[in-house]
């Protein structure tokens, strides 16, 4: 409807009156409110009048058809009235940065939208539009090296990128058909789409720009050369193919100005006031550290096999500097065979390679992840073909202080610290063992260092139920007790705690508890899953030691 | 080579022809041996574009004058074309779809509203947990995983169940995806948004700052002596005022005198009915307890302690002088019979219900009783010197759980179930009606300063008002987790108790200023335990040493106990 419509497209959210009972009539059933000047906002705008002469041209062109003049449907057709949300895009994001900011939706959207088969749903155009958009977004990714992490949950992909110094997060679906429901409006989310590919479409000529290269695309005229022949003409149209070669993300970009490879330009310093010398070193490094993770591929030579997801890993891959190819049957755009001996990683999804060739690692596709999210090329071991994966563990989560840390998070953080817990250990498992118990000791240790608020709220309530216990009033032959002064003082503490809280106000204490509930909840989970981990190791263990003994007998 | 028919059943022995036919047949060729299927076809009309018209017939004349109908439509077009019904084609409209927006970013043109705006909140973004091969304590148990699909899908906390697939290639297709993408857009344009502000408080900072227990000493903190000897529930205590014998009255029917320093029972006092209340007289020149029993408060000398005191109050009731007309009483004063004087029973006071509570006068010549009655004769004031009693009220003003006398001045305190009433005595008339903003007050206590009262109530609240500052509790608070059964205050020292149902005395410092512009300040400094539940009863009556910072507290499983 045109409200909705509206709605979406300016971005009008409802409001939550102050006073519901007031606005609502004395009643408190729920309902939606807007605010009046908002709907006054919405009838200003100069859309609605476009909006209602499509409507009297879709009328028109129903009677005309009707009535079979298709003259007057060819001329109706001609003058077919259009609109544009290009003032809308400006209005609602009156700054570029505020567009980035809001970007993550629109790409979640168009890159859902461009896996869409091309019937039916939506409209063929919007499918196009979205997968070239959703392309070009990629190519600027690639180009300017911003793609930060990548997780693959099994919802589906997740990327960030840093644009401009804002992380722009979105999500794509495995390459599978959709199993369309019927319980989703998609008029609703065509509207939203048709106001995202404006959006996206204005965001990526400023990328590009920004730049230095052309809008729209242009593939870099000497990779262009190279491929030419290499393709030939399997591609029927042309016009087509031109998407679909930009789609292969294999080759990079035309600029407007001749690249100079002056990459390593050497930032100036601008001393801050206020800041310490360690700081701007700390920056330094930083910065360091950021160049170097965007040339984490670079110099390296993959190929993907044709059972692994290519879009995914060409994309990543590139996007750090990589070269990559594939097989020239399974999509337009390989650069080299898979026989190429300067291939250094080949990257396979079967449990077993048949021919190896040696020289080259082959690698299960979480590799190329894991490493990304790690920022260093992780040892190859784990990853062979056919062995069990270590964890893959989402890059967006930041352990605060006691929250659990899994022992996988753990051996990273100390190899990008540049320890190697896992060298020396692999020569036998008892060591192995030992080390992993030593592993949990030393989280048991983190456990208490970073835990005491938690260890004093299980000592309140040992000692709530250690005081709810009658004391049992008998005079025995006494044993000389040792008074325990820190536990006295300590006790006495908590008494006086427990006194103050019952002094508090209501509203207070309400508060209080609820905060303390929340802590409690968020320590009991963090132990639930370090103590899950701990059953699940052994049982681990245990099963190895049979395995074992199974084969000494 | 013989078939059978099956239409007419009988048996056909085949020619070579038919034979070969069949096999013709068999093999896919055509029946007929002379048939040639790849024979060239035959044009039936050429492909060679031919000069000469079919036909011979010469053109109309028609074709060669001009038509009137089209005339006459041209002529349509021109005057619509004149009259500009008809327009041009509009010309392509060749500006570029997309080209930089941002190019002039002006300040100036951010609308007001965009102030005001508020983004809308980006999603959440995956933890562990969602990964496709997560570790395996995020993985769902058995019964986590019941659980998860016995919630609401709105109250999960994941909207997903973890799972681990081996490889990348294992990993299928997520089947809500579109779902929640629409979830998304409708969160986008249909969720009302508004900036909450976080409460970001260290919640040690919400702890009231209060001066510590330790520097508010003295006061009870452990369990010193148990009473035993009641077989039922301890309703009633009182101490005397030297604070040397405490009395007890039980549900068991009998009045038990202890030493309060050695928990010695020192007599016990059948009375064969449950006793309601128990009063030591305040006046230390007396030795007499008025006990509640049933429908009488007996007067009793216990006969403890200096021989020349009890003498002096059994003088002193001896030397009434009946008056010498009859004055009409709302009760019987009785003297007992010589087995009940024998007992220590001095006088009996009949009423015509039963009497809940009784209290005495700080000079220790007035008692007070209430009758368990709906009437205006609820409260009764006697005078134990002249054996003369008065129903003061005329009205009642709802049920009366407690009354009190005021420790200095001629106040009497009347709490019903909601209010407490101060009458004056002396004028006859009510001064203040407090508010205790409890639903139902079961005990009251008046500070020994007498401009501070406490009531405890039977929805686990304690009030305590400041009778300068308002009628409105000063302070309410609800330390309990039961029933508050009775309050008490110190006489010296600035303490007070509470017991309750759950069991325990909460003992709170309530310093009470002389200065009239600091108000009273309270602090909890202990919390007693002892006593065990009985009968979902915990604590019946608490009550404080008259001298030593000590309270006793009488309860439910029948013992006495005290705390120093």
């Amino acid at each position: 409807s045109l409200p909705r419509r509206l709605c979406i497209l300016k971005g009008i959210y409802p409001h939550e009156p102050k006073h519901k009972k007031k606005v609502n009539k004395g009643s408190t059933a729920p309902r939606t409110f807007y605010l009046l000047k908002d709907i006054k906002f919405l009838l200003h705008e100069p859309i609605v009048n476009k909006f209602r002469e499509y409507k009297v041209f879709v009328r028109k062109l129903r009677k005309a058809y009707g009535k079979s003049e298709w003259s007057t449907v060819e001329r109706l057709k001609d003058n077919k009235p259009t609109y544009k949300l290009d003032h809308i895009v400006k209005e609602r994001y009156p700054t570029f940065i505020d567009a980035l900011r809001d970007l993550d939706d629109a790409l979640s959207m168009c890159f859902l939208f461009s896996t869409f088969p091309r019937t039916g749903k939506c409209h063929v155009q919007t499918i196009q539009l979205c997968r070239r958009l959703a392309v070009e977004f990629q190519n600027y990714v690639i180009a300017s090296r911003s793609l930060r992490k990548v997780f693959l949950s099994i919802k589906g992909i997740y990327y960030q990128a840093e644009v401009l110094g804002q992380p722009v997060t979105w999500i794509t679906p495995y390459a599978f058909a959709h199993d369309h429901p019927t319980d989703v409006d998609y008029r609703v989310m065509a509207t939203f789409t048709e106001f995202y590919t404006t959006l996206l479409g204005f965001v990526n000529f400023r990328l590009y720009h920004s730049l230095n290269l052309l809008y729209p695309p242009k593939i870099d005229s000497q990779a262009d050369a190279e491929l030419k022949p290499m393709e030939g003409k399997e591609y029927a149209m042309d016009s087509e193919s031109y998407l679909e070669r930009l789609s292969a993300l294999s080759s990079s970009l035309a600029r407007v100005v001749a690249p100079t490879h002056e990459d390593e330009v050497e930032m100036d310093e601008f001393p801050v006031e206020g800041e310490t010398a360690e700081q701007m070193d700390a920056k330094k490094k930083e910065q360091e550290a950021l160049e170097k993770h965007k040339k984490l591929f670079e110099g390296l030579r993959f190929f993907l096999n044709r059972e692994v997801p290519r879009e995914p890993l060409a994309f990543v891959i590139r996007s750090f500097g990589g070269q990559v190819s594939w097989d020239k049957s399974l999509c337009i755009g390989a650069t080299y065979d898979a026989t190429d001996p300067s291939i250094t990683h080949h990257i396979i999804d079967r449990p077993r390679v048949e021919n190896q060739v040696v020289g080259r690692y082959y690698l299960q596709p979480q590799w190329v992840f894991d490493s990304v999210n790690a920022k260093l090329c992780l040892p190859v071991a784990d990853y062979f073909p056919g062995v069990l994966l270590p964890p893959h563990l989402s890059p967006f989560v930041t352990e605060q202080e006691g929250d659990y840390v899994p022992p996988e998070k753990l051996k990273l953080l100390a190899l990008q610290r540049g320890e190697n817990p896992d060298e020396e250990s692999e020569e036998e498992e008892e060591e192995e063992e030992e080390e992993e118990e030593d592993d949990n000791d030393k989280e048991e240790e983190e456990d208490e260092s970073e835990k005491e608020e938690e260890m004093k709220l299980k000592k309140m309530e040992e000692q709530k139920t250690q005081s709810n216990k009658a004391l049992p009033v008998k005079v025995t032959a006494g044993k000389v007790r040792v008074e325990d002064k820190q536990r006295l003082e300590q006790e006495q503490q908590s008494e006086e705690k427990r006194l103050a809280i019952m002094m508090m106000k209501k509203r207070e204490k309400y508060l209080y508890k609820k905060i303390m509930f929340g802590k409690k909840r968020k320590v009991r989970e963090a132990n639930k899953l370090a103590a899950k981990r701990k059953a699940h190791d052994t049982a681990l263990r245990e099963e190895k030691k049979k395995s074992k003994k199974a084969q000494q007998a | 080579r013989t078939v059978q028919d099956r239409m007419t059943g009988a048996d056909v022995t085949l020619t070579d022809e038919q034979v070969e036919l069949v096999q013709r047949l068999q093999k896919g060729q055509f029946g007929d041996v002379n048939f040639d299927p790849y024979e060239p076809s035959v044009d039936f009309f050429t492909h060679e574009v031919m000069i000469h018209p079919v036909t011979n017939r010469p053109a109309d004349k028609r074709s060669f004058i001009p038509s009137l109908i089209e005339k006459e439509k041209v002529s349509k077009l021109v005057h619509a074309i004149k009259m500009g019904w008809i327009k041009p084609r509009k010309p392509k409209d060749d500006t570029p779809t997309y080209y930089d927006l941002w190019a002039h970013e002006d300040p100036n043109s951010v609308l007001g509203r965009h102030k005001m705006h508020v983004p809308a909140p980006k999603l959440r973004l995956p933890g562990h947990e969602e990964s496709y091969n997560p570790p395996p304590e995020y993985l769902l148990s058995e019964e986590e995983r019941l659980a998860w699909e016995q919630q609401e899908p709105a109250e999960r906390r994941l909207n997903f169940v973890p799972r681990r697939h081996r490889c990348l290639r294992a990993v299928p297709a997520y089947p809500r995806f579109i779902h929640e993408r629409f979830e998304r857009c409708l969160d986008l344009y249909l969720c009302p948004r508004q900036r909450k502000m976080r409460v970001n408080v260290d919640p040690e900072d919400l702890i009231p700052k209060l001066p510590k227990p330790r520097d508010l000493q003295p006061f009870p903190t452990t369990q010193a002596l148990i009473y035993r000897g009641h077989t039922s529930l301890v309703r009633c205590l009182s101490v005397s005022p030297g604070g040397q014998w405490l009395v007890s009255g039980s549900d068991d029917g009998t009045v038990r005198f202890w030493e309060v320093s050695t928990a010695r029972c020192m007599r016990t006092l059948p009375v064969g009915a449950v006793v309601k209340s128990v009063a030591w007289n305040p006046n230390p020149t007396l030795c007499l307890v008025a006990v509640a029993v049933e429908q009488s408060v007996l007067l009793v000398n216990p006969c403890l302690g200096d021989k020349l005191l009890f003498g002096a109050t059994d003088q002193l009731l001896e030397a009434y002088v009946p008056p010498e007309e009859e004055r009409v009483q709302p009760v019987q004063w009785v003297p007992p019979s010589a087995e009940e004087r024998g007992k220590g029973i001095r006088l009996i006071v009949q009423h015509s219900k039963p009497v809940k509570q009784v209290t005495w006068h700080g000079k220790g010549d007035y008692f007070a009783s209430v009758v368990s009655d709906t009437g205006s004769r609820q409260v009764l004031m006697h005078q134990s010197s002249k054996r003369w009693s008065q129903a003061p009220f005329q009205r009642s003003k709802g049920m009366v759980q407690c009354v009190s006398f005021h420790p200095t001045r001629p106040f009497f305190f009347v709490a019903t179930q909601r209010y407490v009433r101060v009458y004056n005595l002396l004028k006859q008339e009510l001064t203040k009606k407090l508010m205790s903003n409890c639903k139902w007050v079961s005990s009251m206590a008046i500070h020994p300063g007498g401009d501070n009262v406490i009531c405890g109530s039977y929805d686990s609240k304690l009030a305590w008002f400041d009778l300068d500052l308002s009628t409105r509790p000063y302070q309410l608070l609800r330390h309990h987790r039961r029933a508050l059964r009775s309050v008490a205050f110190h006489r010296h020292y600035p303490l007070f108790a509470s017991g309750s149902d759950d069991g325990t005395v909460i003992v709170c410092h309530g310093m009470v200023y002389n200065d009239l512009l600091q108000n009273p300040l309270l602090v909890p400094v202990k919390v007693l335990k002892g006593h065990v539940l009985t009968l979902d009863l915990g604590v019946l009556d608490v009550l404080f040493h008259p001298t030593q910072p000590w309270v006793f507290s009488s309860g439910a499983d029948g013992t006495v106990r005290l705390y120093t």
